[in-house]
């Protein structure tokens, strides 16, 4: 089952549509809840990520009875460091992203912690592509 | 401590999920940073915050959370209210600051979440 979205940047009314329609989909599916939760933490931070840091993007979401697949591709300024863009804290958002209540520099952390595999490339000026997998059976 | 008894120390206005405010809750946190509110794994807790958007809706979505205390004299909207029912969701809104608000649930004996 494959589904795609498209995130506009800057738009936060919108932001984590998604994630949400991710997450009813995985409920129909009968998904482990605490597997939901992980899959969709990871899936709404990224989806922020670009909304917050990015111009626009796409998410594709890739569901089989063994592996839940998202990759989330945006057009944007792309991360310089991304060793240093996984740190706890570190965070280049602006005083609109910070007022919406973002900006705290743990998404991409909280992505790694919630998803069985993060592998983030990026170039700068570009965009980036960040993808996720979600193991469904152990 | 039941959503009804928290509204009740907080005098609060239950603006969404009225029938749902016999639910216990064990715990509370408060931020007004999501993505804070997006490391937490505990189940039957309050979120208390003075952010008032939809982003926090949707963070408490994905998060499982389903009772949100907006503070400082918030209103929530329509918009949130909608995606908020959707999800079976307590939203309260109080007068208080966020300490006061704190102090009373604390008082009252919600446990914190760490
Ligand atoms: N899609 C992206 N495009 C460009 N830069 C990004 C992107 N995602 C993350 N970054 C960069 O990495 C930094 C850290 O990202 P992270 O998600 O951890 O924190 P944040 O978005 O700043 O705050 P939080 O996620 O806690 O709300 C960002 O501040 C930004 O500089
Ligand atoms: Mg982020």
């Amino acid at each position: 089952m494959e589904f795609n979205y498209e995130v506009e940047g800057g738009n936060f009314a919108k932001a984590g549509y998604a994630a949400s329609s991710v997450k009813k989909v995985l409920k129909e599916l009968n998904v482990d809840p605490k597997i939901i939760k992980r899959v969709v933490v990871a899936l709404y931070e990224g989806e922020v990520n670009v909304v917050a840091h990015a111009y626009r993007g796409n998410i594709k979401v890739d569901i089989d009875t063994e592996r839940i697949f998202i990759e989330i591709k945006d057009e944007g300024p792309g991360i310089p460091d991304i060793n240093l863009a996984m740190q706890v804290g570190y965070s280049t958002a602006s005083a609109m992203v910070r007022e919406m209540g973002f900006g705290a520099g743990m998404g991409l952390p909280n992505m790694k912690r919630n998803a069985d595999t993060l592998d983030i490339s990026s170039s700068v000026g570009k965009g980036t592509v960040v993808e996720l997998t979600t193991y469904l059976v152990k | 401590m039941k959503i009804k008894e928290i509204a009740e120390i907080l005098e609060a206005k239950v603006v969404c999920g009225e029938d749902d405010i016999d639910r216990d809750i064990r715990c509370g946190f408060a931020s007004d940073l999501m993505s804070d509110v997006l490391t937490l794994d505990s189940e039957n807790l309050a979120l208390i915050t003075g952010l008032a958007n939809m982003q926090v809706i949707r963070t408490a979505e994905m998060a499982d959370v389903n009772c949100i205390v907006f503070v400082r004299d918030k209103h929530v909207s329509n918009e949130m209210i909608e995606v908020a029912k959707e999800n079976d969701m307590v939203l309260l809104e109080c007068k208080y600051s966020m300490f006061n608000t704190i102090g009373k649930l604390f008082q009252a004996g919600l446990a914190p979440v760490y």
